[in-house]
């Protein structure tokens, strides 16, 4: 096994990369693809609640680092999902406990472990967003169409080129299509214009998304909802499939209907 | 006041303020830097050949993700030797 490594970062904070990073991971666990998740908030733990799995934490990603106890036994499985699995972030510590040298280092053990390592990257510039893109192969950048969240995706993008992780890939998250079309939110093509990096979801506002973090089971396995079916897309163009971008403006519900089929 | 049914949407609001703080976050040129630049340019020009100030051009052209500085500058015709 030689896992890729692909993170999540944002540079603006909320805009939903741990949302994204569990998505993501339970739709290629889904596929068959052996996936380790890691936490990389260090201090602020939130990768736990959403997929569920807070109950069954003994160590943490500063446990490993710190050497206190053996990667795998860090490496929380997903009861329902035998392939995923979660390696938590410290809660009672901060960023300077990791380092980038030490996110190499558990990158090149853990490649041999699975076949994705998918990372949540804290919000920000400073130390845990250099820890998060330390050991990527890949970075995803994730934004909203929205003023702030694209000005600070645009600043990560030139950090990551500037650090040679580019040219990253696009998450464009929380798009309101009815905003859109009455001219109050930024269209998807607004957003490439402005960022010029590629694209590689669109994933639109659906409330289905609080539902499923109340639950504790991400909604990608959800066949009905319209967000879990882009994240489930996005996991399969990370696995090399070509999935076509569909028009989410003339999504309607009558083509819907009438094509029977449901598309992000 | 623009009426309120002429009102541009927000959204190309939106988007033309973005284009500009973008360039000017990846490029640290800043309007007022641009502006000084402008000024030296015209009086460095101006020493040699002679142009009007108000047709002056210069501003920040942009392909993918790399700026670049683009000025046109008429020149004026000259009349003395006709
Ligand atoms: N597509 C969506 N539709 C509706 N709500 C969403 C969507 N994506 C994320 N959210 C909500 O937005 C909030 C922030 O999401 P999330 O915690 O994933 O963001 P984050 O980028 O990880 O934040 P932080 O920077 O604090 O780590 C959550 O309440 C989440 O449920
Ligand atoms: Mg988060």
């Amino acid at each position: 096994m030689t896992a890729k490594i692909i993170t999540i970062t944002s540079g603006k904070g909320g805009v939903g990369k741990t949302t994204a990073v569990a998505n993501i991971a339970v739709s290629l666990a889904a596929r068959g693809q052996k996936v380790v998740c890691i936490d990389g908030d260090i201090g602020l733990r939130n990768l736990d609640v959403v997929l569920g799995l807070e109950n069954r934490i003994v160590y943490d990603l500063v446990d490993v680092i710190e050497g206190r106890c053996r990667l795998r036994q860090a490496m929380i499985r997903d009861k329902r999902l035998p392939e995923l699995h979660l390696i938590p972030a410290a809660q009672t510590r901060d960023k300077s406990a990791v380092s980038p040298s030490d996110m190499i280092r558990l990158g090149d053990e853990l490649r041999e472990e699975c076949d994705w390592v998918i990372i949540d990257s804290p919000a920000g510039i400073e130390r845990g967003f250099r820890n998060a893109i330390a050991a990527a192969d890949k970075v995803l950048v994730m934004t909203n169409p929205e003023v702030s969240a694209v000005r600070d995706a645009d600043r990560v993008v030139g950090l990551l080129d500037a650090d040679e992780k580019g040219p990253a890939s696009l998450i464009i998250n929380r798009l309101n299509i009815t905003m859109v079309k009455r001219g109050d939110m930024l269209a998807v093509e607004d957003v490439l214009e402005l960022l010029a990096i590629e694209l590689i979801g669109i994933v639109p506002e659906d409330e289905g998304v609080i539902v499923a973090s109340n639950r504790g089971t991400p909604l990608a396995l959800d066949p009905k909802s319209r967000a879990g079916l882009a994240f489930q897309n996005i996991a399969r163009r990370i696995l090399g499939e070509e999935i076509p971008f569909l028009d989410l403006e003339n999504h309607n519900l009558l083509q819907r209907i009438f094509t029977g089929r449901k598309t992000t | 006041m623009t009426p309120l049914f002429r009102r541009k949407k927000s959204a190309s609001s939106a988007k033309e303020r973005l284009q500009l703080v973008l360039i000017h976050d990846r490029t640290d040129l800043s309007p007022s830097v641009l502006d000084a630049l402008k000024d030296d340019l015209i009086a460095t020009i101006s020493r040699h050949v002679a142009i009007d100030p108000t047709e002056v051009d210069i501003r920040i052209a942009h392909e993918g993700r790399s700026q670049r500085l683009v000025a046109d500058i008429p020149l004026q015709t000259s009349h003395r030797h006709r």
